[in-house]
């Protein structure tokens, strides 16, 4: 075994810190989660995507580099250790991609991933509903046949990015009288300016516009915007549903940056004797969940699909990254109550405190865990 | 970039576990805590024939390392089954003698050490006050690292002792801890017993890191097997979700700690061994104690075997650096940090 990178894979990781150390903005853009710090993010995609670094995992006939797992890794190593901006497509390139390079057509990938690329269209998930939470399947809005396509109808809810986001993806029940709740649904793409669509921007705790309810009223889709077969769209989103709690959705690199950050601030803030241990535990932390996400790679290189063990990855990441912020903000003492303490660490703070609920929450990851790794018996949920 | 055993050092693990799955090793853990060494002499000359002092001690001196990867691998596994003896302190006195300037030394005692005929103890700063099994052990070195730094044969089992040991219970049975003896033959002094020193604290924490993640697995294991079979209220305790999501966060500890272990292994590096030790014990520590309740309170005998491994959890986070000493390491804080 081995933690060496090839002299390509170094010569990689200089190339995109060269890039980095030219390009990324001296004064962080406004929020991401603002129509201003929204248009930024985009401006700031375009830019990575003309020279290839917006999407380097990707084939290059989508706008990406191709880049194995280390290379990505690698990567985003970089991107956060340069400090540069948050990705405002990030719920397209990590949960729409991966499933169309698994289930789309070739006409799909031509036609959606290099807008993708490029930042011009931003996507939005549209999968949880009023009464379909962590149960997901149990979900009603409805897909019905139409000439050349479907009538979407029903109502989603905590669509993350919806607000100022252009299209979204997800889940809708095509056939009504299934024996099985998970049976019978199709998984659409739609337009969330569309006839019919009606998009109210929901304001998250601190009353930034970070997700939104979409209300659909007979919406109609093409046949062309349907991920895989009519019906099978359970087993299309699930497919890829690790990718959401496991290796793509937050890489290592973002929480070796946070965690260097926090300890440049505590040895700035006189080595504060009372958030020592916490400030160590967030440079363990990061370190563990680099070496752990470095196994896994290994283990998917070598031909393992990503299992049940992404849910181990989400209840870390999720928690780790809110103990990191706690920390940062008990540094500052009196001061980490202003919202934009420390330079970011407030909205840092908040977004962290939705890990733990989206992408399956973390009680769903424990039952995962317990019943699929650990082979416990199926209990009451 | 492979982050992955090698089928060989997977193997390996497998040959250890099985033999020590074999040889009724609870039975020796508890000889040992009597003052019994008998079996877990014998235990010991079965694992150095695998080869597992060997992996600490270079070839030159009839070793087959240093491998740390190995040595972590082989760790894991005396933790899984609780072997008891001072395993740790021999692959640090194998460490500290296998600095380059002490060659002469390293002749006279590695060739023992690797063949598991000779026990070794120690205690150094940046470990705790303690020699572990000093009353066993065939040689116990005494070393200082204050001033110049020296370092002394304190007891040999076949030459003349000095001073007399007293042991010390330990919150672990099996734990015999003896309070270092003064004097004794004068081996070196000097910047390599200080290098060398330092370089076994290394050794050792990585050791006890590993040995506390394989404790951690046993207790996860034997849990997981209990609440499967134990029921109440017509149903498998392991079917509520307080008792499923207690596992689940024992899992997800020790499967984190583990990488840490394995990534210190190929660095050596202080801070990353600071690191698995500070991972490897919370966790093996925390699994202790969920072990322990969902067990209930046949958990809490002496008599069942559980105990032999909550009580190992407990000592090994304060063995070879506290959680806050490695804490301190890793952060390039504090009095020893230079030293960890």
């Amino acid at each position: 075994m081995d933690l060496t990178y090839s002299p390509g894979d170094q010569a990689f990781r200089a190339e995109a810190r060269a890039w980095l150390d030219a390009h990324v903005p001296a004064a962080p853009l406004p929020s991401l989660e603002t129509e201003e710090g929204f248009a930024a993010h985009r401006a700031w995609e375009a830019g990575l995507a003309a020279d290839r670094w917006s999407v380097v995992s990707w084939p290059l006939a989508y706008g990406g580099r191709d880049c194995g797992l280390v290379r990505w890794l690698v990567f985003e190593e970089e991107y956060w250790a340069a400090g540069a901006p948050g990705r405002v497509g990030q719920n397209g390139v990590n949960l729409l991609a991966p499933t169309l390079f698994d289930h789309g057509t070739e006409e799909q990938r031509a036609r959606i991933l290099p807008p993708m690329a490029r930042g011009e269209v931003v996507w939005a998930q549209a999968w949880s509903e009023p009464e379909a939470g962590s149960d997901l399947a149990s979900l009603r809005s409805r897909a019905v046949r139409a000439d050349g396509g479907w009538l979407l109808s029903g109502q989603k809810t905590w669509s993350s990015r919806a607000a100022f986001a252009d299209r979204a993806f997800g889940l809708f029940r095509s056939e009504p009288d299934t024996p099985k709740p998970h049976q019978g649904l199709t998984y659409l793409m739609f337009d969330l300016r569309a006839p019919g669509v009606t998009v109210r921007p929901i304001g998250r705790l601190d009353g930034k516009p970070a997700f939104a309810e979409l209300f659909l009223d007979e919406v109609f889709v093409p046949d062309e915007d349907v991920i895989g077969e009519p019906g099978s769209g359970w087993r299309v989103a699930m497919s890829t549903a690790g990718n959401e709690r496991g290796l793509t959705l937050r890489a290592p690199g973002r929480f070796l940056a946070s965690a260097d950050r926090l300890a440049a601030l505590w040895h700035e803030r006189g080595r504060d004797p009372y958030t020592r241990d916490r400030v160590a535990d967030a440079v363990i932390g990061a370190r563990a969940y680099r070496l752990f996400t470095y196994a896994a790679a290994s283990r998917f290189l070598e031909g393992e699909p990503l299992g049940p063990e992404s849910s181990l990855n989400k209840v870390f990441w999720s928690e780790y990254d809110i103990a990191l912020h706690e920390t940062a903000l008990d540094l500052l003492g009196g001061e980490g109550e202003a919202a934009d303490a420390g330079g970011g660490w407030g909205e840092g703070y908040v977004f962290s405190l939705a890990g733990p609920i989206y992408a399956g929450t973390n009680e769903i990851q424990r039952d995962i865990i317990a019943e699929r790794l650990l082979g416990l018996p199926k209990g009451r949920r | 970039m492979r982050f992955l055993l090698d089928p060989e050092q997977t193997a390996f693990a497998r040959s250890l576990d099985a033999l020590l799955t074999a040889a009724d090793t609870p039975a020796a853990v508890r000889s040992w805590g009597a003052g019994d060494h008998a079996a877990g002499r014998a235990l010991w000359s079965r694992i150095a024939d695998l080869g597992v002092f060997a992996l600490a001690v270079p070839e030159a001196y009839e070793g087959l390392g240093p491998r740390p990867v190995e040595v972590a691998v082989a760790f894991v596994e005396l933790g899984r089954h609780a072997v008891p003896g001072p395993s740790v302190e021999t692959v640090a006195a194998a460490a500290l003698l296998s600095e380059p300037r002490l060659a002469h030394l390293a002749k006279r005692f590695l060739p023992g050490v690797a063949s598991g005929g000779t026990v070794m103890t120690l205690a150094l700063p940046g470990g705790g006050p303690y020699v572990l099994d000093g009353d066993v052990a065939d040689v116990e070195l005494g070393v200082g690292v204050t001033g110049a730094g020296e370092l002394r044969v304190a007891r040999e089992a076949a030459g003349p002792e000095g001073g007399t040991s007293r042991v010390r219970r330990s919150l672990d049975p099996a734990r015999r801890l003896c309070l270092p003896r003064p004097g004794g033959e004068l081996l070196a002094t000097g910047p390599p017993v200080v290098a060398g020193a330092a370089h076994a604290v290394r050794w050792a924490r990585l050791a006890t890191a590993a040995q506390a993640l394989g404790v951690g697995l046993a207790l996860l294991d034997r849990t997981v097997a209990y609440v499967k079979q134990r029921s109440q209220f017509g149903v498998p305790v392991g079917s509520f979700q307080a008792v499923r999501h207690r596992l689940a966060d024992a899992k997800i500890a020790l499967e984190f700690a583990r990488p840490l272990v394995l990534g210190a292994a190929l660095s050596l590096d202080p801070a990353d061994v600071a690191a698995a030790k500070v991972a490897a014990c919370e966790a093996a520590y925390a699994t202790a104690r969920t072990a322990l309740q969902l067990h209930g309170a046949i958990g809490y005998t002496a008599e069942y075997d559980l105990s032999l491994w909550l009580t190992r959890a407990r000592a090994l986070r304060s063995a070879w650096g506290s959680p806050g000493e490695c804490r301190a390491v890793v952060l390039g804080d504090g009095a020893d940090a230079g030293f960890g």
